[in-house]
C-alpha cells in the first residue's frame, strides 16, 4: 500500500473495532470515517485477551465478541470498506496462528485488506507471518516503541512493509491529556531507520495532538480509543474524523 | 544451571508488544549475570534456608500410604514460609529486581499464594509491590488478600473477563507495558514470554533437587512416579526437572477437570490436547475456540483455574516424557478431606488434585513422590461452604 495523505501534512488513520457495536454498525462507522476525510482505516478484529489495549478498546472488543463478531464477520466488514479506502487489519497473534499464517493472509487478500498489524508479534516471531503476507501481497506493518533501541529499530525498519507503526508512549492504547515527552524523538528515530512512511499512534486524542504529531514529522496519525469512545457514546463519527483531518490540513 | 531456553521444542517464544522486548532482553542478561555470580546464589541460598525454611521436609505419609497400597512420600512445600512453593521463585526474582535497580514489583495471583510470596519478598527486600488478582479470586481467597495488604502490597482487583487468574495476568502485563522502565514483573509460574519459563523453572527446581537427594538417602532408590498438580505448572516443573533424566521415573502432571472434561468447564489444556495457541506471551497448550479466542477455564481451585500452561510442559507431553491427567472438583474435595483426616495435613485445593490421582487411580507403582505444593488454610471458607458444613 502507499500511505497517501491526500495533500494533507499527514494521513489520518482512524481505528475502529470490527463488530462493535455490531458488524453492520461497524461498516457504517468505517463509512463515516471515509466520509469525514480518513485516508486509511485500521480495522480491529476483537480478541479475548488484548494485552496492548486499554479499557476503551478492551470493552469494545468484549462487546463485539458478545454480539457474535467472528474473524470472517470482520473480514466481511473489511471487504465492504476496501472500495472506499485502504483497510489495515489489526489483530492479535493467536487469531492469525489459529487459522495459519498462509490461510489468514490469503483471507485478508480475498477481502481486500491492504495491510496487517499484529501488536503481539515482535520481529523475532514474525518470519512465517511476514512470508505469508508477502506472498499474498498484504503489507505486514511492524510496531516500534520508545523503548526500542536504534539498532533494533533499524532491523525492524528494514523488514517494514507499508509503514512503520510508531507507538508514542511507553504503555497501552488509551486517551491521554498530552502526548508523551519523547514522542517526537521516537518519530525522528523511526524515520531515520526506514525507507517506508512512519505513522504515530497510541494516546492521540485531540486534533491539536494530531497536528503536533504531523509537526514532528509523522507521515500518518492513528487515533483509536477516542474514536471507539465516540462510537460507544453514539457521537457523530464523521464530524469527529473531519475535525482531525482538518487539523492535519 | 540449565540454558535460558526461548523455545521448548516448538513451544514458548516471545509474543508480546514491542515495548517489552528490550525489557525481556535486559531481564535475560541480568539473569545470566546473576546465576554466574556466586554472590547472588549465596544470598538466595541464605534466604531460602533461614527465611523460607529450606530444605523442606520429605515426609513419608504412612496412613495415606496404607490407603493407597504403596509407599508415599510428600515433598513438604506447604511447610515453607508463606505456605507454598511460590516463595522459592519470589525470593529469587525479588533479589533479581534489586540487582536490576527496579524499585517497583508487580505480580499476578490466582489462589493468592504467589501474591503473598511476592508481597513477602518485597517487604523483606524493601520493594514496592502491586498484586493483580481477579475480582472473583479476591472473594474466594480473602485471607490471602488480607495477608498481602498487611505486608504492604497494594492488591488491585481485576474486573475484566472472568475475574480470575487469566485476567489478572493480562492486567499485570498491561501494567508492565506501561511501567517497564522502573518495574520488574515477577511472573508466578513457568508461563509468559521467554526468558520467564526458564527463570521460574530454575528457581523452582530446588524442589526436585532436594527431594531426589532426600529420597535416595532414605530409601536408596528413586520413586516410580512423581506426581504434581499443574495450573501454569511451576511446582510440577520444580519437582520434575531433577528426574527428567531418570528414564524409569514416571512424571505425572494433574490438571483441573472442574465439572468434568466433557462439560468443557475445566482447566486442563494439556490433558485435552488440540491445537497449540498463544496466551500471555508464549505458545503452548491453551483452551481456545476454533477461531483462536481463548476460552474460560473453570476449577474450584483458583490456582488451577487457568486456560493456559507452561510451554515446557507442552513439550514434555509431546515428547512423552511426562503425562498429564485431570481430576474434577468433586474428586479434589474428597482427597482434601482424606488427606486432612488421615494424615493431619490440610493441603491446598490445588494439591488435592494431585492427591486424588495418587490415592485413588490404580497403578502398579511401589513408591510415589507427591509435591505437596501448598497448605490449605486459604481454602477453608470455600471448602466448608461447598461441603455444606
Amino acid at each position: 500500500m502507499k500511505l497517501d495523505a491526500g495533500g494533507k501534512r499527514a494521513a489520518f488513520m482512524p481505528y475502529l473495532m470490527g463488530g462493535f457495536p455490531s458488524l453492520e454498525a461497524s461498516v457504517a462507522v468505517g463509512e463515516a470515517c471515509a466520509d469525514g476525510g480518513a485516508d486509511v482505516v485500521e480495522l480491529g478484529i476483537p480478541f479475548s485477551d488484548p494485552l496492548a489495549d486499554g479499557p476503551v478498546i478492551q470493552a469494545a472488543g468484549s462487546a463485539a465478541l458478545r454480539a457474535g463478531a467472528t474473524v470472517d464477520g470482520v473480514l466481511g466488514v473489511c471487504e465492504r470498506l476496501a472500495p472506499r479506502l485502504p483497510v489495515v487489519v489489526m489483530c492479535y497473534a493467536n487469531l492469525v496462528l489459529a487459522r495459519g499464517p498462509e490461510a489468514f493472509a490469503a483471507a485478508l487478500r480475498e477481502h481486500g485488506a491492504s495491510g496487517l498489524i499484529v501488536p503481539d508479534l515482535p520481529m523475532e516471531e514474525a518470519p512465517a507471518v511476514l512470508a505469508a503476507c508477502d506472498a499474498a501481497g498484504v503489507d505486514l506493518v511492524p510496531l516500534v516503541a520508545p523503548t526500542t533501541p536504534d539498532e533494533r529499530l533499524a532491523a525492524i525498519g528494514a523488514r517494514a512493509r507499508g509503514f512503520v507503526y510508531t507507538v508514542s508512549v511507553v504503555g497501552i492504547t488509551g486517551e491521554r491529556e498530552a502526548l508523551a515527552d519523547a514522542f517526537a524523538d521516537v518519530v525522528a528515530r523511526a524515520k531515520r531507520a526506514t525507507s517506508v512512511p512512519v505513522a504515530l499512534g497510541f494516546g492521540i486524542s485531540t486534533p491539536a495532538q494530531a497536528a503536533q504529531a504531523a509537526g514532528a514529522g509523522a507521515d500518518g496519525v492513528i487515533v483509536g480509543s477516542r474514536l471507539v469512545r465516540a462510537v460507544a457514546d453514539g457521537d457523530d463519527v464523521r464530524a469527529l474524523v473531519a475535525g482531525f483531518a482538518a487539523a492535519l490540513s | 544451571m540449565t540454558d535460558v531456553e526461548h523455545r521448548f521444542g516448538r513451544y514458548g517464544g516471545q509474543y508480546v508488544p514491542e515495548t517489552l522486548m528490550p525489557a525481556l532482553g535486559e531481564l535475560e542478561a541480568a539473569w545470566r549475570t546473576a546465576v554466574a555470580d556466586p554472590g547472588y546464589r549465596a544470598e538466595l541460598d541464605e534466604l531460602l534456608r533461614d527465611f523460607a525454611g529450606r530444605p523442606s521436609a520429605l515426609y513419608r505419609a504412612r496412613r495415606l500410604g496404607e490407603h493407597a497400597g504403596r509407599t508415599l512420600y510428600l515433598k513438604r512445600e506447604d511447610l515453607n514460609h508463606t505456605g507454598s512453593h511460590k516463595i522459592n521463585n519470589a525470593l529469587g526474582q525479588g533479589l533479581l529486581a534489586k540487582r536490576m535497580g527496579k524499585q517497583r514489583v508487580i505480580a499476578e495471583t490466582g489462589a493468592g499464594q504467589h501474591g503473598v510470596a511476592s508481597a513477602t519478598a518485597c517487604a523483606l527486600l524493601g520493594l514496592q509491590c502491586v498484586v493483580y488478582m481477579g475480582v472473583e479470586d479476591t472473594k474466594r481467597q480473602k485471607p490471602n488478600v488480607e495477608r498481602m495488604e498487611l505486608l504492604g502490597a497494594r492488591v488491585v482487583p481485576v474486573e475484566g473477563g472472568t475475574g480470575t487468574l487469566k485476567d489478572a495476568t493480562s492486567e499485570a502485563i498491561r501494567d508492565w507495558v506501561t511501567n517497564v522502565r522502573d518495574t520488574h514483573y515477577i511472573i508466578g509460574s513457568v508461563v509468559g514470554p521467554a526468558p520467564y519459563p526458564a527463570i521460574v523453572r530454575d528457581l523452582q527446581r530446588v524442589i526436585g533437587d532436594e527431594a531426589r537427594a532426600q529420597l535416595l538417602e532414605r530409601e536408596g532408590r528413586l520413586p516410580d512416579r512423581v506426581i504434581a498438580c499443574v495450573g501454569g505448572g511451576s511446582n510440577a516443573i520444580g519437582i520434575f526437572t531433577a528426574f527428567v533424566g531418570d528414564a524409569d521415573v514416571e512424571l505425572i502432571g494433574v490438571e483441573a477437570a472442574g465439572d468434568g472434561l466433557a462439560s468443557g468447564r475445566h482447566g486442563a489444556p494439556l490433558t485435552v490436547g488440540g491445537r497449540a495457541g498463544v496466551l500471555h506471551g508464549s505458545l503452548s497448550a491453551v483452551m481456545q475456540d476454533a477461531e483462536g479466542q481463548i476460552t474460560e477455564a473453570h476449577s474450584i481451585s483458583a490456582g488451577l483455574d487457568y486456560p493456559g500452561s507452561g510451554p515446557e510442559h507442552a513439550h514434555l507431553r509431546d515428547t512423552g516424557r511426562a503425562s498429564y491427567v485431570a481430576v474434577t472438583d468433586e474428586e479434589a474435595l474428597r482427597a482434601f478431606a482424606t488427606v486432612t483426616r488421615l494424615e493431619g495435613i490440610i493441603p491446598a485445593l490445588e494439591t488435592a488434585h494431585a492427591f486424588h490421582y495418587a490415592l485413588e487411580e490404580p497403578s502398579d507403582s511401589a513408591l510415589d513422590l507427591i509435591c505437596l505444593s501448598g497448605r490449605g488454610d486459604k481454602d477453608l471458607a470455600q471448602v466448608l461452604a461447598r461441603l455444606g458444613a
